[in-house]
């Protein structure tokens, strides 16, 4: 067990941290999808670093590189997609959202 | 005398089990696929950490299909949402 996979696994587990602070404390669908998956996303791509920094070369390093772009990209384009789809279905944004710019889009 | 790791581990597993608190609690049923998503991918943060625990690869793998299938699976509830067809 070496320090610097320790380092990168107690960032992501803080960064997780926040992002679930996020998702209770955020008024609106919108601001909670957005907090976290941006910290979350972030958060477990450093935890896969880290997996991979303590295995040195083998096949679990290899394994866990190739999650971190997965992770990185499904994660992100789901995100768009229920955001999306959550626009359409007919919930409205919050109280204190002062500017909504895809509703000209929508038209 | 427990670790420093297994406290990591516990602590995600906690992170997760705050994802269930929105999952059951939301008022709407895009905040429940909002709770869905985040869990799908704070599971694999819990793959990894006990990939390090067991000195074993494979359970990289199990994280690995379980970010595809999480992709899979929200992608087809935010279709719903949108109120088409599968196949539009």
């Amino acid at each position: 067990m070496n320090t610097v996979s320790l380092i990168f696994i107690t960032i992501g587990i803080l960064f997780n941290l926040l992002g679930c602070i996020g998702i209770i404390r955020l008024p609106d669908t919108y601001n909670r999808l957005q907090a976290a998956t941006k910290c979350v996303t972030l958060g477990c791509c450093s935890i896969l670093l880290g997996v991979c920094f303590h295995f040195g070369f083998s096949d679990a390093a290899v394994k866990a590189l190739v999650a971190i772009p997965i992770l990185f990209f499904t994660s992100t384009v789901a995100a768009h997609a229920l955001i999306r789809g959550t626009y359409h279905f007919g919930i409205k944004l919050g109280k204190k959202s002062v500017r909504d710019d895809y509703k000209e889009a929508v038209k | 005398m427990i670790d420093y790791l297994s406290i990591l581990l516990y602590v995600q597993i906690g992170l997760a089990s705050v994802c269930m608190y929105r999952i059951i609690r939301g008022p709407t049923i895009p905040d429940r696929m909002v709770g869905i998503d985040i869990f799908g991918i704070l599971v694999v943060g819990i793959c990894a950490i006990i990939s390090i625990q067991t000195e074993k690869s494979f359970i990289l793998d199990i994280g690995i299909a379980w970010i595809i299938l999480s992709f899979i699976g929200t992608l087809t509830l935010a279709k719903y949402l949108t109120g088409k067809k599968l196949n539009e």
